[in-house]
């Protein structure tokens, strides 16, 4: 059996003893104790008040936390005192927490998740993610009804946003996922989503999958194998994301996962990617795209210095991955005085899909690809952000639609050069 | 006398004669063995360019940086020269077989000197080739740590851990070979200790203010970062 692997004996006592369920719902956490409560609490609420009928289980698949994440959770959703008397579910909901081995990835607490979920039977399994501050009960309506009731194999959420939160994901995740994979899925690495119990059983039978999925990045590497499959896929709009903890600081990290995932997917699903021609939307249960517009800190100036300084200094390493008018025209967007000469989408576009083949191709350590990108990707956000500066929700809607239609277009040449039998992209 | 002249001179002659009739097959398996061994050192030299060419080395060696190096010297690729190498080793070891075969005194024991040095040599070159794709590896990962981190002089650092890294390799098979092992390790030591207290002394007094903001920046205290860094974030 699969989940032996990854499921302890104590672990599989447990769910053992909670026998099937048609709903369960998944809680990654590592060191969440100051969100995870207020998470627990809405899942519950969400359980109770929307399938007072369903079985239900939530699952915390803890990775050695050690402020105590664990028993938050198992205490809040044993009770609480704000609870309306009139929410009572008709079946017991059990609630599983478990210490999982090894190193905290999330791919490994994901992991365990599908693993449970098989082996209860779920008919739907969510996966929430315990950072988020905003979520309601309705979430997990939201994301569950569509598997339940409609058969749908994947859902995936699409978030109120800031204007310029999630640039990776605007600007990278999901142009090149519309590109490649012909699906506009707005979240392609999405926290919270939910699959269906074909699905699951699918995943659990994948083994260059399950492996990547031990790793970080786990949530593309879901999403891109779902895509890859043909299986069914819905997006639902959940609200305003607010998370506790800022991501800005760590670049770095987030572009390994991300793109670590991505680029492993394209040398994974070539066959169903090479295949498409054209985008196609994903039906959404609720609003498809909406946006904030709160004022930002943001020094323009010194991403612009740093994506100056980044494509000088790495000249060498850049010459390894790109191939030579690219890189001349990279550099002379960044040379440029006062930041004139934009880095446009096409340009965007050609730096992207030169990375892919390259790291396709392993050039070069793939790790310093995924880093040597970093202070490309710094140079893109502040074109973007100056594209963006006063313009409105549609404008903003228009320049990401420009972009995705960018890269759509120039798909054939990733085609071109992915398969070229060698030298540089 | 004129007897015993004759019979001397007619015994040298014999003698000679013996001496070039005994010399000459060795000669002719000498040559033989020489040519022998050319065909099998032609052989292994094409043999090893397909493996080469195969586990495509030239990138490698470009990756480590050695074929700039090689280009900078108006040397030919990596790969042709180890095959170059490889081939006149393999040839030169058949002919030090082939002049141990002419019983030549002192011979046997220039041929065993030389086995014994060839592995020592083929080491020395590993150890080179490993350590030029280390410093390589190392100081491009340096280099996009730095960048990725707005470290000031990011290339000089890489630059720098490069030479380090070298300088050991040289170092390590200078010593591997035999070739003045106390004088190298003795002048490493120097250099590399120098080195490490230039930085020290540069980094605490020099650069007082960058040390403070690296470390400022490794060791954020919350309110500082949050006053300091973008609010932007990339998920």
């Amino acid at each position: 059996m699969a989940e032996e692997s990854i499921l302890s004996d104590d672990l599989l006592r447990q769910l053992i003893s909670v026998g099937e369920v048609d709903i369960l719902v998944g809680l990654p956490t590592h060191n969440h104790a100051k969100t995870v409560a207020h998470i627990a609490q809405m899942i519950r609420v969400g359980l109770v008040k929307y399938f007072p009928r369903e079985r239900t289980a939530i699952f915390n698949a803890d990775a050695a936390s050690r402020d105590g994440t664990s028993d938050l959770v198992k205490a809040a959703s044993i009770s609480d005192a704000r609870e309306p008397s009139a929410l009572q579910s008709l079946r017991t909901l059990h609630c599983i927490s478990a210490r999982l081995p090894g190193t905290p990835h999330k791919g490994t607490a994901l992991q365990a998740i599908v693993a449970a979920a098989d082996l209860l039977r779920a008919r739907v399994c969510a996966v929430v993610t315990p950072e988020t501050t905003s979520m309601t009960p309705e979430w997990i309506d939201r994301l569950v009804r569509p598997v339940y009731r409609d058969s749908i194999d994947l859902v995936t959420p699409v978030y109120r946003r800031h204007a310029f939160d999630g640039i990776l994901i605007t600007n990278l995740l999901y142009p090149v996922t519309r590109a490649l994979y012909g699906k506009r899925m707005r979240e392609p690495s999405p926290g919270d989503f939910a699959f269906s119990e074909r699905m699951g059983a699918y995943l659990m039978g994948q083994d260059a999958w399950r492996q990547e999925l031990g790793q970080s990045g786990a949530e593309f590497c879901f999403a891109s194998a779902a895509i890859a499959a043909g299986y069914r896929l819905q997006q639902s709009f959940l609200g305003a994301k607010e998370r506790a903890v800022n991501h800005s600081t760590d670049l770095v990290l987030a572009m390994r996962q991300t793109l670590r995932a991505l680029f492993w997917s394209l040398d994974e699903y070539y066959p169903a990617w090479s295949g498409v021609t054209q985008s196609e939307p994903v039906p959404t249960l609720g609003s498809e795209y909406e946006v904030t517009f709160e004022p930002m800190r943001v020094n323009r100036k010194r991403l612009h210095e740093m994506f100056r300084a980044g494509v000088n200094d790495l000249g060498p390493v850049l010459a390894s991955i790109l191939t030579a008018p690219t890189l001349e025209e990279l550099k002379r967007c960044a040379n440029t005085a006062d930041a004139t000469i934009p880095y446009s989408d096409d340009l965007w576009a050609t730096t992207i899909y030169e990375f892919a083949a390259s790291y396709h191709r392993t050039v070069i350590s793939r790790d310093h690809i995924i880093q040597a990108l970093v202070p490309l990707y710094r140079g893109r956000v502040h074109t973007f952000l100056e594209q963006c500066r006063g313009a409105s929700a549609q404008d903003l809607e228009q320049n990401i639609e420009v972009l995705c239609q960018t890269f759509e277009r120039l798909r054939p040449n990733l085609l071109a050069i992915w398969t070229k039998p060698e030298g540089g992209s | 006398m004129r007897d015993l002249i004759v019979s001397e001179l007619s015994k040298a002659t014999q003698e000679f004669a013996r001496g070039v009739a005994e010399f000459l097959p060795r000669l002719l398996v000498m040559l033989i063995i020489a040519l022998v061994g050319w065909v099998v050192a032609r052989l292994v030299k094409v043999v090893l360019r397909r493996i080469l060419r195969l586990v495509k080395f030239d990138r490698l060696s470009e990756n480590a940086g050695a074929s700039q190096l090689l280009t900078q010297a108006a040397l030919p690729s990596s790969s042709e020269l180890l095959c170059r190498l490889v081939f006149w080793v393999t040839w030169f070891g058949f002919i030090l077989a082939g002049l141990s075969a002419l019983g030549i005194v002192g011979m046997e024991d220039l041929i065993s000197r030389f086995l014994l040095f060839l592995p020592r040599l083929l080491a020395a070159v590993g150890i080179f080739f490993l350590g030029m794709i280390a410093a390589s590896f190392l100081s491009r990962g340096a280099l996009l740590a730095a960048v990725n981190a707005n470290l000031p002089s990011a290339r000089i650092l890489s630059y720098s851990l490069r030479v380090i890294v070298l300088f050991l390799t040289v170092s390590m098979a200078l010593e591997v070979i035999g070739i003045a092992e106390q004088t190298v390790l003795v002048a490493f030591s120097i250099v590399f200790g120098a080195v490490m207290l230039g930085l020290a002394i540069a980094f605490g007094l020099g650069g007082q203010d960058l040390a403070k903001r690296v470390l400022e920046r490794r060791f954020p205290d919350q309110e500082g970062k949050q006053a300091k860094e973008d609010e932007l974030s990339a998920l």
